[in-house]
């Protein structure tokens, strides 16, 4: 039964998909960006018939093409990985999770598939202006599957838009535009392409910095400086507004992750916002799990209560109050919230067996509790708590999420300036007297890969111990495999995905230093 | 119109898009059969780059399918995707593997400083074109042959044996299937590439090659549809949604159904005879043909495994834990809603067919390789 978790398997299964999720994120923001960048250099090109740009279009089409190809061998094992590692998860929601995913295959995939070989190898087999026309597409097929897929994953924050069938044990969609339109999907989805923008448009501004640094092709530099300098200076803003409407939103669907961050344990009015500090384990803890004090905090007076509330004496509530229960701020404690799940489960599983027996008349008496709204409302949300035995296992890693936080957070402020500075430096024609700008733009790259991963760290560590929150533990929705299996596999994909990523990066270096195949003129 | 859909309708309207999927992925699967033949078919070096970028610019649309066959499948039938995929996990994770070493071979094979060596990226499209669709006809066989599974009462499933999935392998049948496929694909691969490319070495070797490989196809096929049609089906009770073993199953099946009868015959009518215009009258239209009756096949196969009264995953070892279209399904109105969707597809089919003749209007030749535009 589901009491007896193997949490070995449980454990590889989180590293596996961790693990296939983070090699997956190192590719996939660069293609969102990219693509629009590209979109962007060819359009100039179609324009003003200016054949500097096409060099410069085709220079960074060939990194893109490095990087488009390893992201998609990732992507579609993240994709069955649903069902070889959470095969019970797919059950319980392959009738909501599914459909975004087969629409991001009907939809997105095929756009970006059949627009991306004419991209590559149409130059000389298509107008110009189909040619054009290809390279959009691919933009917008690679941010339409991105869509679909971030509303899959927001579904499982703010689980919407459905209702649970005892008879098949699942939950079933009845609103697809509740899940498209679910806010922290539309929020999602922004604040993700967005920062995926900005990841490429530091990319492309950092390897135009080393060009200047060694005097090389300083006329593509520059032009790939200017276009990349303003798409990641919008992009950098949007990030930064996306990102604050994000932690609005996770503070009411995901109180205890929003806690979390803020390495919160006692709700409080006027509460301020910790710019940065030192995480230390204190010596109080809530039931096993040990509490943290924060040192050398720099805040913000009043500003995590504007945030939240909008209001500077609005209450922001605590780990403590969200686990302990609150009763003047109307906040429930996990174990009434476990009570009334254990409750909600029991009914199920009564259907189920007096449906197995026979009993036709208790049958139907328990499959009317599932429409009735008291019980939905007030038990059976809490369906998923039913599986913890102590209030304390809802509680996420706070010094991760804290730490994760604030480098997301400093990075992204940090890459506003960078892409300001060089559209400031571009238009008085004075990149290569700034050299010190050059390093800097160039050291960003990896910074603005840190900063991308951490975002996820941030949404995937502190979503624990949910899958579906509120609805499904990680733990419940393992497949029932051998450990060792998982084992297995975990370490063939971690050999695999290194030597490929050593092999990709290696190339693009390669490429970076040959620079265009074809010599400024 | 809404009254008119019910559920199962809608499920019958989703196997018959799975079904298509699977007939289009086992057409496209000419890339995999292509990459089977990159040490051997090819004598010389520009043979070898105008075989792999004539395969290498359709890779995306076969690895796409299978991406959206995952996706539909799991948005259609989501018990299958969670018993399948988490039961038969080493099957599936060595698809995975064959088909990620697939994807960055082509892009990474001729660059410099690519690390392994274009050999070992070549050996990886080799594996691929082996493995893929040999994997891919084994886990189909299962359709038909069962599987070693039982769900309980909250349809979570436990695999019968340890080597989830591996266990297929052991299987007759769908090793022929396995087989059949493999040999399918290489066919349809030489066939494309006498399509593509513009050496006439080339494709007189590509169509000596149909001929050797149409004689281990046919041999396995055959073996598979003998296993097919003499042995047991897994027949549902309509009434009651009791699941019993019949012998003749699939026999019967194809008699009581013109449809899937007609879809299978003219599938092998079209492939025999796409062949045969390559081995007597070295067509290079072939493939069209080989094609075509390639995905009527796979629908034909499809239709007989989910469209009736069949369990289309059926478990060997709890009859009544066996898959059907009614009991695997998502609910009505996802269905439904994935139905509206769904009606994109003809649009689909037409922004690829103008891309596919747009980058295929002139041949491959050595020229357009030695101009290094993006060559694989």
């Amino acid at each position: 039964m589901l009491e007896n978790f193997d949490l070995s398997l449980v454990a590889w299964s989180r590293a596996q998909f961790a693990l296939t999720a983070i090699y997956h994120w190192l590719f996939v923001p660069l293609t969102l960006g990219l693509s629009f960048i590209l979109a962007f250099m060819e359009t100039i090109y179609v324009r003003t018939g200016d054949e500097a740009w096409k060099r410069i279009t085709r220079f960074w089409m060939t990194l893109f093409g490095i990087n488009f190809a390893i992201g998609v061998a990732t992507g579609i094992i993240l994709e069955f990985e649903f069902g070889t590692n959470w095969s019970n998860y797919s059950w319980f929601v392959g009738d909501i999770f599914g459909a975004p995913l087969a629409v991001e295959g009907i939809l997105a995939f095929f756009l970006e598939s059949t627009f991306v070989a004419v991209m590559f190898f149409g130059w000389n087999k298509v107008s110009r202006k189909f040619h054009l026309a290809s390279t959009w597409l691919v933009a917008v097929g690679a941010n339409l599957s991105a869509l679909w897929i971030l509303v899959a994953n927001a579904w499982m924050e703010n689980p919407v838009g459905m209702h649970f069938n005892p008879d098949t044990a699942r939950n079933e969609m009845d609103s697809f535009s509740s899940v498209l339109f679910n806010p922290v999907a539309v929020n999602k989805f922004a604040h993700t392409v967005t920062s995926g923008f900005l990841l490429a448009s530091i990319f492309v501004i950092g390897i135009s910095a080393w060009y200047l640094i060694r005097r090389r092709e300083e006329n593509m530099a520059k032009k790939s400086i200017m276009v990349a300098g303003i798409f990641g200076l919008v992009s950098s803003i949007l990030v930064a507004v996306t990102g604050d409407s994000s932690a609005r939103i996770i503070s009411k669907v995901e109180p205890v992750k929003f806690a979390s961050m803020e390495a919160l344990y006692d709700g409080k009015s006027n509460a301020g916002l910790t710019v940065i500090g030192i995480i230390k384990e204190s010596d109080e803890s809530i039931g096993e799990k040990k509490t943290h004090d924060v040192n050398m905090r720099i805040q913000i007076p009043k500003m995590l209560s504007i945030m939240t509330t909008g209001k500077g004496d609005g209450y922001v509530p605590g780990i403590k109050d969200l686990v302990n229960g609150n009763p003047s701020k109307g906040i429930l404690s996990v174990a009434e919230m476990i009570e009334r799940g254990k409750y909600a489960r029991k009914v199920l599983t009564d259907y189920k067996m007096s449906k197995e027996v026979g009993d036709t008349e208790t049958a139907a008496k328990l499959a009317a509790r599932f429409t009735d709204r008291d019980f939905t409302e007030n038990y059976f949300k809490y369906f998923g708590y039913s599986y913890f035995s102590a209030p304390w296992q809802v509680i996420p890693s706070v010094p991760i999420l804290f730490y994760s936080f604030r480098i997301m957070v400093g990075l992204g402020f940090f890459f506003i300036l960078l892409c300001a500075l060089a559209i400031w430096f571009w238009k008085r024609n004075a990149l290569d007297k700034n050299r010190w700008f050059l390093w800097l733009a160039l050291l960003s790259v990896p910074l603005a890969y840190v900063a991308s991963e951490s975002g996820w760290v941030v949404c995937e560590m502190g979503r624990q111990p949910w899958i579906i929150q509120n609805l499904m533990p990680v733990n419940v929705a393992v497949s029932n495999i051998a450990s060792s299996s998982v084992q297995v596999t975990f370490i063939l994909f971690a050999v695999m995905f290194t030597g490929l990523l050593i092999a990709e990066v290696s190339i693009m270096m390669r490429q970076i230093k040959n620079g265009p195949k074809h010599k400024e003129e | 119109m809404t009254a008119l859909l019910s559920h199962s309708f809608l499920q019958g309207y989703w196997w018959l898009i799975i079904s298509l999927l699977a007939g289009l992925l086992l057409f496209l699967m000419f890339v995999q059969g292509g990459q089977s033949f990159i040490f051997t078919l090819a004598k010389t070096e520009l043979q070898r780059t105008m075989m792999v970028n004539a395969l290498g610019r359709k890779w995306e649309f076969t690895f796409t399918t299978l991406v959206t066959f995952g996706g539909a499948f799991f948005a259609s039938f989501p018990l299958f995707y969670s018993v399948s995929f988490g039961g038969a996990y080493w099957l599936w994770m060595a698809i995975l593997f064959s088909f990620i070493l697939q994807a960055v071979a082509y892009e990474f094979r001729s660059k410099p400083s690519n690390v392994f060596g274009t050999r070992v990226f070549d050996g990886f499209l080799f594996l691929n074109g082996c493995l893929g669709p040999f994997l891919i006809g084994v886990a189909v066989g299962t359709f038909f042959t069962g599987s070693d599974f039982s769900l309980d009462l909250y349809n979570r499933v436990t695999w019968g044996t340890n080597w989830h999935g591996l266990e297929a392998l052991a299987n007759p049948a769908n090793l022929a299937l396995g087989l059949a496929v493999l040999f399918l694909a290489r066919i349809l691969g030489l066939l494309y590439l006498v399509n593509t490319i513009d050496d006439a070495e080339l494709s007189e070797r590509s169509h000596k090659s149909v001929l050797v490989n149409t004689i281990p196809f046919l041999v396995f096929f055959l073996s598979f549809v003998a296993f097919l049609l003499t042995g047991k089906g897994f027949q549902v009770d309509v009434a009651t949604g009791n699941i019993t073993t019949v012998k003749y199953f699939y026999l019967h099946s194809l008699i009581t159904s013109p449809l899937k009868l007609a879809l299978l015959l003219a599938g092998v009518v079209l492939v025999l005879y796409g062949i045969s215009l390559s081995i007597i009258r070295r067509s290079a239209r072939a493939v069209w043909y080989v094609g075509t009756g390639t995905v009527a096949v796979g629908l034909g196969l499809f239709f007989l495994a989910g469209y009736g009264k069949s369990a289309f995953y059926p478990s060997v070892t709890n009859l009544q834990s066996s898959l059907t279209l009614a009991k695997a399904s998502s609910s009505r109105f996802t269905l439904q809603t994935m139905m509206y969707v769904s009606f994109i597809i003809p649009f689909v089919f037409a922004y690829i067919w103008i891309a596919w003749k747009a980058i295929n209007r002139k041949r491959i030749t050595g020229e357009e390789m030695a101009e290094g535009e993006h060559t694989y």
